[in-house]
């Protein structure tokens, strides 16, 4: 939105803060309409999103490479601190896209491994099976993602990652109360 | 009922993933806004920010250089010569309590965890359009109003004195990012 003047700002003191007001520089945008307005900015949108999913596929592929490159890194390499730092990220992209491309218990497999990177004390002395576990996985439920019968398979695997993955997390933080309240935190990504 | 003119909006989106960028875009557009700029990283966000002057920020948490949650720190600088006011909206794949709390302290002004939702993004920034918070300054944070109740029981060393509590009643950004809506 143009600006054409700049807002007048109001300011309050008091003794420890100040409040500071002006009027709504955005409230030229609204619009009021009636209820019976056909035009859904929502479904407008879902539907544009729907146009996008021929590509999901060919982008999860990606992310999936991604991954396993990183993984192959820190198998020829160990964990350096910016080989876990990409290990992370392209685990942690996954477990925030991944639901949108159609994904979802990648998504589930992506959060536990972010979750072991997060919290284990040293990563060299995570047992590599449960990351490689983690990263076949993901490989797995992308690769046969088109096979109906396949999904049961990808939910129960990704869940009991998940389980194994936070008992080992538990067992390894009970010294470290911090760690130990954000592993058992409920999340707070609404349910399906 | 309101609806938001979004073509007279300007966006900046920042995401170092390219395809959660296009995403977002195709999002934004189909809501009907034009002006979309987009970075992918904190670094780059931050001199479009200045450059483009938009009126809403959407950014990702984590991103290479600085990540989001440093952008929104450099933003909320009640003294630099940008826009220190702009509503900053985080979209991230973080689903953390402790990262929402962290979030909010840092001056943002929405939450939205990933999964994303055309219907979560909506509603994120029609909040932001139709009901701005005032901004508080103290010795340690500047940023929108972070009281979204009225707590006249509340006595912890957190508590602000002098004066009275004026607070406009909305849900809690947790409760928010709980919801997906």
């Amino acid at each position: 939105m143009r600006k054409d003047k700049p807002a007048e700002i109001k300011v309050k003191t008091f003794a420890t803060h100040h409040v500071i007001t002006q009027p709504n520089p955005l409230r030229k945008v609204l619009r009021r309409v009636d209820e019976k307005d056909i035009d859904d900015p929502v479904a407008r949108a879902e539907q544009a999103l729907a146009g996008l999913s021929g590509e999901f596929r060919d982008w999860m592929l990606v992310e999936a490479e991604r991954l396993a490159a990183a993984h192959t890194a820190i198998l020829k390499n160990g964990f350096t601190h910016k080989a876990a730092e990409e290990l992370f990220r392209a685990a942690h992209d996954i477990k925030g896209d991944a639901a949108t491309f159609g994904y979802p218990s990648a998504a589930v497999a992506a959060e536990s491994l972010c979750r072991i990177i997060e919290h284990a004390p040293d990563l060299d002395k995570v047992p590599p099976e449960l990351i490689n576990h983690h990263i076949n996985a993901i490989q797995a439920i992308v690769r046969d993602h088109t096979r109906l019968d396949s999904v049961k398979v990808a939910t129960e695997l990704s869940r009991k990652l998940r389980g194994v993955a936070d008992e080992y997390l538990m067992h390894v933080n009970r010294d470290r109360p911090e760690h130990l309240e954000a592993i058992l935190a409920p999340s707070i990504v609404p349910g399906e | 009922m309101f609806r938001i003119d979004f073509n007279k909006l300007r966006f900046l989106v920042c995401d170092d993933n390219p395809h959660m960028r296009r995403i977002l875009r195709t999002l934004l557009h189909s809501f009907g806004a034009r002006e979309v700029y987009e970075a992918e990283d904190g670094a780059t966000a931050l001199e479009m920010y200045t450059h483009y002057v938009p009126d809403i920020v959407i950014t990702d948490w984590s991103m290479p250089i600085f990540d989001g949650l440093e952008l929104a720190q450099m933003i909320r600088q009640p003294e630099s010569k940008g826009n220190p006011y702009a509503p900053i909206i985080m979209l991230t794949g973080h689903s953390e309590k402790r990262r929402v709390t962290v979030a909010r302290d840092a001056g943002v002004t929405e939450f939205l965890a990933k999964p994303i939702s055309a219907k979560g993004l909506y509603q994120r920034i029609l909040n932001v359009v139709a009901s701005p918070r005032p901004f508080i300054k103290t010795k340690t944070y500047f940023g929108p109003d972070r009281r979204r109740n009225t707590n006249n029981t509340y006595i912890g060393p957190e508590r602000r004195v002098g004066g009275e509590v004026e607070v406009l009643q909305q849900p809690s950004l947790l409760d928010k990012a709980r919801s997906g809506v």
